[in-house]
C-alpha cells in the first residue's frame, strides 16, 4: 500500500466517537422539551444537604500532598509490575528473577532516599 | 516487528561504561544520605567514576555492535565519540563545581549524581538506534537537567530558569513525541535503518505528512539545542543556572543533541535530503543571526555566553546541512573543541564568583589584566578561541565546519556564516577590552582551588592543543563515519 497510512480498521472507532457525542449531545438537547424547570434561589446553593462553601477552594495546599501523591504512584505502578512478571514468571525463569531483583533494587534506593529525606514523615 | 528482540541473550559487557555510570549514580545518591558532613567526598567519588567511565569507553573502543536489545542500542565509533565528549564535560563540571558550590552554599548531595544520571541519559541518546530508547535517554538527561538548573532553592533566578526550560523541555518532548508516532504510523517501526528502507520501499518520500513529522522532529530538536526560532529558553535559562551547570548545558546536552540529529537524518531520513536541508539552512542562518546579534547588546557574561552559544549551535548545524562525512566529523570535531573552550570561559566566571553572583557582569572584568593578569590572559585565549582565531582551536573548528558546507555547495549560506562570525568578535573582544583597556574599580584577589586549577590548566590546553595540532580529532572523526552512512 503506498502511501496509504489510514489506518482503515479504525474508521468504527472514528464512527463510534461521531456518533456517541451527537448522542450525548442530543439527548441533552431533547431533554429540555420534556423537563420541569422551576428554579429558586434555596434550590441553585451548591450543596441543598450540606453546608455552604465559606472560601475558594483554589487555596495552595501543602507541597506534601504532592510528595505522598507522587511516592504513591511509584510504589503503586511497582505492585503493578509485579503481576504480569508473576504471570509469565515460568516462562523466563530466573532471567526474570534477576531483572525483577534489579528493578526492585533501583526502587529500593529511591525508598531509602525518600525516607532519609524526610518524604515519608507528616509532621516535620 | 518481524523477529522479537532476544533481550535475554543481550551481552552485558560492551555496556560497562553506561551500567558503571548508572551504579555512580545511585551510589552518590546513598554515600550522600549517611555522609553527613563529609560531603566533600562526593565531587572526587563522581570524578573518579567518570574517569573510570572513560577508561572503560576507551577499553570497549574496539568491540563495536550494532545490535545490542535487538537492534534498539548501537556502540559505534560515533557514539563512543561523543560519549567522550558528554564524559569530558561532566567531568569539566564536576571540577568548576567544588568551589562554586561552596561559595553559594548549595550543600544538595543530588548535584554529582543527577550530574551523572544525565551523562547517562546522553550516552543512552547518542548510542540509540530506536526512536523509543533516543526518547528514554533524552528524557533521562533532561529531567536531570532540569533539576539541575533548579538547584540554586532559595534564588528566584534559579527557579524560573528551571520553570522555563521544564515547560520548553516538556513542550519539545511532547512535540518529538508526535513526531516519532506520525513516523511510525507511516512506517510501522521505530527502527531507524528499517525507517530509512521502508521510505523507499513503500515510496513515501513525497508524502506531506511524513514531511511534518520530519518537521516536528527537527522543531523538538531545535528546541534541545537552543537553534533559532525556538532558543528562546535558553538566555534565560543560561542565566539563572547555576555557572558550572550552564556550562554543562552548552556542552553536554548539546553535543548529544547534536549526535542524535545527525543520526536521525543522515541514518533514518537520507532520502528526504530535499525536504529538510533546505529547512536546516534556514534554521541554521537565523540561529547564526539571531545568537551574534543579540549577544552584542548583552551586559551581563553569562547571557551573552548564552547567545553566543546559539550561535554556535547555528555554526554546527552547518556541519548537518553539508549531508556528508566531511560535514559530521566536523561537527564532531566542533563539538570538542566547544567544550573545551566554553568550560574554559565558564571556569574563569566561577573563578571570579563570589556570593554576590559577581564575575557574572561585564563590569566586573574591568582591570582583570592588572589584578590577576594570568585569568585575565586565559580568558583572553578562550574568547579568541570563541571568536574562531588562527593559533587556537576555534578556528579549526570554525574553518572544517564552513569547508564542509562550501563542499556541499552551500556558497551563500557559508558567506553569511563569515560574516556573522567577523560580528562575533565585537562581543567577544568587548570582554578583552574590559579587562586590558580599562582599570579596575577596587582590586579583588579571586580564590583559587586546585580543581578548579586543573580545569583551567584542561581547557587551555586542549583549546590550544587542538589548535595547533588538529589532525588526530578529524581523522578518528572520519574514520568513526562509514559506520553511520550506510
Amino acid at each position: 500500500m503506498p502511501g496509504n497510512y489510514l489506518p482503515s480498521e479504525y474508521t468504527a472507532v472514528l464512527v463510534m466517537l461521531i456518533f456517541g457525542l451527537i448522542f450525548g449531545g442530543m439527548t441533552l438537547w431533547i431533554g429540555r422539551f420534556f423537563r420541569l424547570r422551576r428554579p429558586y434561589a434555596e434550590k441553585l446553593t451548591a450543596y441543598e444537604s450540606g453546608n455552604p462553601p465559606s472560601k475558594s477552594p483554589r487555596f495552595p495546599f501543602s507541597v506534601k500532598f504532592y510528595l505522598v501523591a507522587i511516592l504513591f504512584v511509584v510504589f503503586d505502578v511497582e505492585a503493578i509490575f509485579l503481576y504480569p512478571w508473576a504471570v509469565v514468571y515460568d516462562d523466563l525463569g530466573s532471567f526474570a528473577l534477576i531483572e525483577m531483583t534489579i528493578f526492585i533494587g533501583l526502587l529500593l534506593v529511591g525508598y531509602i532516599y525518600a525516607w532519609k529525606k524526610g518524604a515519608l514523615k507528616w509532621d516535620r | 516487528m518481524d523477529t522479537a528482540p532476544n533481550f535475554i541473550l543481550t551481552p552485558l559487557a560492551p555496556l560497562a561504561p553506561e551500567l558503571l555510570l548508572i551504579c555512580l549514580g545511585l551510589l552518590l545518591v546513598v554515600v550522600d544520605l549517611f555522609l553527613g558532613e563529609k560531603r566533600h567526598i562526593l565531587p572526587w567519588l563522581a570524578a573518579l567514576g567518570t574517569l573510570t567511565g572513560l577508561f572503560l569507553l576507551g577499553n570497549g573502543s574496539g568491540h563495536f555492535s550494532d545490535g545490542l536489545f535487538g537492534g534498539m542500542y548501537i556502540l559505534d565509533a560515533y557514539s563512543l565519540f561523543f560519549k567522550v565528549i558528554c564524559l569530558i564535560g561532566v567531568l569539566f563540571t564536576v571540577m568548576l563545581s567544588v568551589r562554586y558550590l561552596d561559595t553559594e552554599k548549595m550543600h544538595q548531595g543530588e548535584y554529582y549524581s543527577l550530574l551523572v544520571f544525565a551523562a547517562v541519559g546522553m550516552m543512552v541518546m547518542v548510542s540509540a538506534a530506536d526512536m523509543i530508547v533516543l526518547y528514554l535517554g533524552l528524557e533521562l538527561m533532561a529531567l536531570s537537567v532540569y533539576c539541575l538548573v533548579g538547584l540554586l532553592k532559595s534564588d528566584s533566578r534559579s527557579n524560573e530558569a528551571a520553570l522555563k526550560y521544564f515547560l520548553m523541555g516538556a513542550f519539545s518532548s511532547g512535540i518529538l513525541l508526535y513526531g516519532i508516532s506520525l513516523i511510525y504510523g507511516m512506517t510501522g517501526t521505530t527502527d531507524l535503518q528499517l525507517i530509512s528502507q521502508r521510505l523507499t520501499e513503500l515510496n513515501l518520500a513525497d508524502n506531506t505528512l511524513l514531511f511534518i513529522a520530519l518537521g516536528m522532529v527537527l522543531i523538538a530538536f531545535s528546541f534541545k539545542v537552543a537553534a533559532a526560532p525556538f532558543h528562546m529558553w535558553a538566555p534565560d535559562a543560561y542565566e539563572g543556572a547555576p555557572t558550572p551547570i550552564t556550562a554543562f548545558m552548552s556542552v553536554g546536552p548539546k553535543a548529544a543533541s547534536f549526535a542524535v540529529l545527525g543520526r536521525i537524518l543522515l541514518s533514518g531520513f537520507p532520502e528526504l535530503h530535499v525536504h529538510w536541508g533546505p529547512l536546516i539552512a534556514g534554521i541554521a542562518l537565523l540561529t547564526m543571526a539571531t545568537g551574534n546579534i543579540l549577544a552584542i547588546s548583552q551586559t551581563n557574561i553569562k547571557r551573552m555566553l548564552a547567545y553566543s552559544s546559539i550561535a554556535h549551535a547555528g555554526f554546527a548545524l552547518l556541519g548537518i546541512l553539508a549531508t556528508s562525512n566531511e560535514g559530521v566529523s566536523a561537527i564532531m570535531n566542533y563539538m570538542l573543541i566547544y567544550a573545551f573552550m566554553n568550560m574554559g570561559a565558564f571556569a574563569i566566571i566561577i573563578m571570579l564568583n563570589n556570593r554576590e553572583r559577581r564575575g557574572e557582569q561585564l563590569k566586573d572584568y574591568r582591570g582583570l589584566a592588572q589584578t590577576n593578569p594570568v585569568a585575565a590572559a586565559l580568558m583572553l585565549i578562550f574568547m579568541f578561541s570563541l571568536t574562531g582565531i588562527p593559533p587556537t582551536a576555534g578556528f579549526i573548528g570554525k574553518f572544517y565546519l564552513f569547508l564542509a558546507a562550501m563542499n556541499a555547495g552551500y556558497t551563500g549560506t557559508v558567506i553569511a556564516a563569515v560574516i556573522l562570525s567577523a560580528v562575533s568578535a565585537y562581543y567577544y573582544l568587548r570582554v578583552v577590552r574590559y579587562m586590558y583597556m580599562y582599570d579596575s574599580e577596587k582590586g579583588e584577589a579571586v580564590a583559587m582551588s586546585p580543581s578548579l586549577t586543573a580545569a583551567l590548566i584542561f581547557a587551555v590546553i586542549g583549546v590550544i592543543g587542538l589548535g595547533v595540532a588538529p589532525g588526530w580529532v578529524l581523522e578518528m572523526a572520519s574514520q568513526s563515519l562509514p559506520a553511520l552512512a550506510q
